[in-house]
């Protein structure tokens, strides 16, 4: 349950625009039709006593407390189930309403422990609430007879307890799961006075069940029946700051909530924009980590990666970089050094790392982890529509008939949307999914998808131009769209192309693995189903042609017209919290903030004049440019913040040779990470909840990050990148990143109108936002595309050149899971692990069998980058053929066997296809020992660093 | 790889794509802009120079004729630092 703060109003609100008079209590009201007498009267400002109704999900009506009296009407009403009336006349309170409510109270309360005052609820609890609103007074039945006091609390989630013994069995918690979340592990077990609320109706505990822990039952808990830990543990808060999710690109909003200057828990925000008051197991849980042990808080500094590690001050540590950094470009030119920014930095942040570059660096050597995931998107987009960035808002899904999934993965790496798609599926919207793998989303409790095509890994361009086949050759294209909206030569030649016979379902299904009749009937579906919308993730990015793939995926949209209005679109998802948003600051090597290009001049000027300096004309290094320039010996400094290429980045051995080969690493971190352990300089990071910005989430909503806490090294990272500047010679003068949002509005038209007072005022904003948009824009493209006319391009399948052979003849595939985030380093520090303590290679029982490999053994796994092992999961889940695994530990070594191929457009690493073979070991590859011993030598190095004094005196 | 093999190879991917155009000119185009507007000069410069001191081996005629097309806006110019 959240700190009472916000108003609950007991039930949803009606969508409708028919506006209904009443009286309530004498008072006039009106309200929209179908509105709940209860939401009316709360809207009026009256109260009404209620424990089973809470505004986030459907009237149930069973509690009993509620009741009012509606003149002319016999009996006494539920106020949650009874919608309004025109002119319905309505008392809330009188004495017969009165002693009804107490003796449902009285009922309630006969079986309830009378621990209020060492209750973890206690101050914070609706029954408490309710006892004093209904006067209660006295319970006539006494607490002698049977009851639930003796039952036994469940302990086995980790961040929650179940204490059935304070359960009013009013359901919330089973509806929100139903309702909410969409799991529906939690049911009523039993029935009467043997009714209880069960994790399912097999499982023993929570942890037992198919409960993902996403906390939506907590939330709606009115008592102490289930209750966060942390609370238990530390007593209710008696503050909250609103701030936002430093996970997945869904960027829930959340409300801290604080005893002293400590975290109690994190409720989601209600009134969040992207997330509506829902959350999943990382955000809303697993937040630990920011005041883990690992952290690491005094700056530290060594001259050989072999050196224990030497506390210094701040001064001396940014002094020190600095100097590396001089000295490097006076003795190996001015591109030796460069700097790699993090979706998982605010946009301030990444703002000043490729400003420091461009300014003080004098090149253009930026880049971003998107580099690795998204930049496809950004490429494909902006070339097809003019814009690097989904088309909708997350609400546009309420509005979609047919939601085409592609290459996403949404239950485990966007779960708070997920549930949000799942509402709507269940309401009956039309479901496709293009996956080799069978995600969770093909069938889900009352979700099963139309078509699942299962389509070979690698073959995402040949399956989207049969689809584009069958809807222009069996006339499914809408053609006043394209007519009024596109470039008409361009799709023309695009008609020609995809008309071609070579390109139908039926002539392209030995490369796809899917049967023609699928995809024709899938086409049929996305293109005259209603409302179609795309969602797409890394299963389309990560490949050699995941430009094209993205390019494809407009093309289908444009085509069927479905873009620039809700209910469709293009939404690529986004896998960290500000992918979107690191990107639109300018972080790659060839874009100013904004996606424009240093060649341009009259840009280039613009900033030249802000930043009064002459900048490079010519773009920068990408990381793997910079690595292959390392081992080359010509690239030999690398600032990084919040990223770690020694984990994330493809063919592991290829990315530490390259670390290996620079003078000067500056790793900005919380945690050593694994290309910390490469580094010269460690300068201390904050933690999402040590400082102020912004993160930009995957519908291009700009939302606030707080400081909740005083950062735990002494600054928030914006600080140190204007320190790092400082000491290179460029005088940065920010005192808060409100400044910053400031320039960056001020040098970049689609952030015009952003500052952090209107994102105060409106809670978030989703760019552009500008003149023409002053409280941003939900959904692009609505009148016209970005870049006038949308314009189709031909997408011709190339196979990727990693195939398989005779010695490499399965494909490998990675991705996530839901408790894991990216490389681990927060998520590995909680009690997450619980759910995921190593990762898994998923093997289809035929290859497994053939290789005689069983559950839970040991395998190798080779590519022609590396091998390393894995325990095996034999599962159905994967077709013969392909294996799957996760990336979250670093000791797995998943990026030991991916390799150097990359998206042809923007070198993104082909994660999702490597050729392997994969057969029984009994011991750990040669990489994972050498990872081990090098892994330990570290850390002990760590152990052994000499505090700041006696560095100094050493010095 | 080498470093030029790899270079080479991302040419030809590159080239790849924009043949898939209905004009060729506008292919051409593409691909040139393409690596152009990505490429730092130190790539673009080694590219040159595989071209030109190694008869472009490897590299798809179609890469050769888009560079060569627009050779002069495709060479880096002179920098006042080292580059690599």
């Amino acid at each position: 349950m959240p700190m009472m703060t916000e108003i609950d109003y007991g039930t949803p609100p009606s969508a409708s625009t028919r506006q209904v008079s009443l009286t309530i209590d004498g008072m006039e009201v009106s309200v929209p039709e179908g509105t709940s007498i209860m939401r009316a009267a709360a809207v009026a400002g009256v109260g009404v006593p209620k424990l089973c109704a809470t505004d986030s999900m459907d009237a149930f009506g069973s509690c009993r407390l509620c009741l009012v009296q509606v003149e002319g009407r016999r009996g006494f009403p539920a106020s949650c189930t009874t919608p309004v009336e025109a002119g319905m006349k309505v008392s809330t309170q009188n004495d017969k309403l009165a002693d009804l409510r107490r003796g449902v109270m009285e009922l309630y309360i006969s079986d309830h422990p009378l621990d209020c005052l060492t209750c973890a609820a206690n101050g914070d609890c609706e029954l408490q609430d309710m006892a004093g609103a209904v006067g209660l007074r006295e319970v006539r039945y006494g607490y002698e007879g049977d009851n639930h006091l003796g039952m036994a609390k469940d302990p086995s989630n980790p961040y929650f307890t179940f204490d059935p013994a304070k359960c009013i069995v009013c359901s919330r918690c089973v509806r929100a799961c139903d309702e909410i979340q969409g799991t529906l592990a939690l049911t009523i077990d039993g029935r009467g006075f043997a009714s209880k609320v069960s994790a399912g109706q097999t499982a023993d505990s929570f942890m037992e069940s198919e409960c993902v822990s996403c906390g939506a039952c907590v939330q709606a808990c009115p008592t102490a029946s289930l209750m966060e830990n942390t609370v238990i543990k530390a007593g209710t808060p008696d503050r909250e700051v609103t701030t936002t999710c430093a996970y997945c690109g869904v960027g829930c909003s959340f409300n801290a909530e604080i005893r002293g200057s400590e975290v109690v828990r994190m409720t989601p925000n209600k009134d969040g924009h992207a997330n509506h008051g829902h959350s999943c197991v990382k955000g809303r849980f697993a937040w630990g980590y920011a005041t883990h042990a690992d952290r690491i808080t005094k700056p530290m500094i060594r001259q050989k990666i072999t050196d224990p590690w030497q506390e210094v001050s701040w001064d001396e540590a940014i002094g020190y970089a600095a100097s590396e950094f001089k000295r490097l470009q006076s003795t190996y030119g001015r591109d030796s050094v460069g700097a790699i920014s993090s979706s998982r930095c605010t946009n301030e942040e990444t703002y000043l790392m490729q400003k420091l570059v461009r300014a003080a660096f004098g090149n253009n050597n930026i880049d971003t982890c998107a580099r690795v995931c998204h930049s496809p998107t950004g490429y494909g987009l902006k070339q097809t529509m003019g814009e690097s960035a989904g088309t909708q808002d997350f609400d546009s899904v309420r509005q979609t008939d047919v939601v085409f999934v592609i290459g996403a993965n949404p239950t485990d790496g966007h779960p708070v949307f997920a549930s949000h798609m799942k509402q709507r599926l269940r309401e009956g919207a039309r479901l496709i999914v293009a996956d080799p793998r069978q995600i969770d989303l093909v069938r889900s409790p009352h979700i099963e998808a139309d078509y699942h095509l299962k389509l070979r890994p690698g073959t995402n361009v040949a399956l989207l131009t049969a689809l584009a086949h069958v809807i222009v050759t069996e006339g499914l294209v809408a053609e006043e769209f394209v007519t009024s909206r596109c470039e008409v030569p361009s799709f023309e030649h695009w008609r020609e192309f995809v008309a071609r016979p070579e390109h139908s379902p039926e002539a392209t299904a030995d490369i796809t693995g899917v049967p023609a009749a699928e995809i024709r009937g899938a086409a049929r579906l996305y293109a005259t189903g209603g409302n179609a919308a795309i969602y797409y993730g890394l299963g389309v990015t990560e490949h050699s042609q995941g430009s094209t793939a993205v390019i494809g995926i407009a093309n289908l949209a444009m085509a069927t017209g479905n873009i620039g209005r809700e209910g469709v679109g293009v939404n690529p998802l986004r896998g960290q919290n500000n992918v979107q948003g690191s990107c639109d600051m300018g972080s790659f090597p060839h874009e100013f903030p904004g996606y424009r290009h240093v060649l341009d001049n009259a840009v280039r000027g613009s900033f030249e004049a802000e930043w009064g300096v002459t900048l490079d004309a010519e773009p920068g290094l990408r990381i793997p440019n910079m690595f292959d320039q390392a081992i080359a010996g010509a690239f030999k400094g690398l600032y990084l913040e919040g990223e770690d290429i020694a984990q994330s980045d493809p063919d592991t051995q290829h990315v530490t040779a390259s670390l290996q080969a620079m003078e000067c690493i500056v790793v900005q971190d919380i945690f050593l990470n694994e290309t910390a352990k490469f580094a010269h300089v460690f300068l201390p990071g904050s933690s999402f909840l040590e400082k102020n910005g912004t993160f930009t989430n995957a519908e291009r909503r700009i939302s606030p990050v707080r400081k909740v806490m005083e950062p735990l090294g002494g600054k928030e990272d914006w600080e140190v990148t204007v320190a790092l500047s400082n000491a290179l010679g460029y005088p940065m003068h920010y005192k808060h990143p409100s400044e910053i949002m400031d320039e960056i509005a001020r040098l970049t038209p689609t952030f015009a109108g952003v500052s952090y007072e209107k994102i105060d005022r409106m809670g978030s904003i989703q760019w552009p936002c500008n003149a023409e948009a002053p409280d941003g824009t939900p959904v692009m493209h609505e009148a016209v595309f970005v870049r006038g006319k949308g314009r189709f391009l031909p997408t011709e399948y190339i196979a990727t050149e990693e195939r398989v052979n005779g010695k490499y003849p399965l494909i490998l595939t990675t991705g996530r899971i839901l408790s894991q985030y990216n490389v681990g380093a927060q998520t590995r520090r909680t009690a997450n692990v619980d759910w995921h303590e190593e990762d898994r290679l998923e093997i289809h029982p035929h290859d497994a069998e053939e290789r005689g490999i069983r559950e839970g053994e040991w395998v190798g796994i080779v590519s022609r980058a590396g091998e390393t092992t894995l325990r095996a999961t034999i599962t159905e889940r994967v077709q013969p053929g392909v294996v799957y695994t996760t990336f979250h530990h670093p000791e797995s070594g998943a990026n030991v066997i991916t390799t150097d191929n990359s998206d042809w457009a923007t070198n993104c690493p082909e994660y999702k296809v490597t050729a392997v073979q994969v057969m029984p070991v009994f011991g750990t590859s040669e990489w994972q020992q050498r990872f081990h011993q090098f892994s330990d030598q570290q850390l002990q190095l760590l152990q052994q660093r000499v505090p700041a004094k006696a560095a100094a005196t050493t010095r | 790889m080498n470093r030029v093999d790899n270079l080479v190879r991302m040419a030809n991917q590159i080239a790849a794509f924009y043949q898939s155009m209905h004009d060729r000119e506008e292919g051409l185009q593409g691909t040139f802009s393409h690596i152009r507007r990505s490429w730092p000069p130190g790539m673009r410069t080694a590219l040159l120079d595989h071209i030109d001191h190694h008869g472009a081996e490897g590299l798809d005629p179609f890469v050769l004729e888009a560079i060569t097309a627009n050779r002069v806006e495709f060479t880096p110019r002179a920098s006042a630092t080292p580059r690599p």
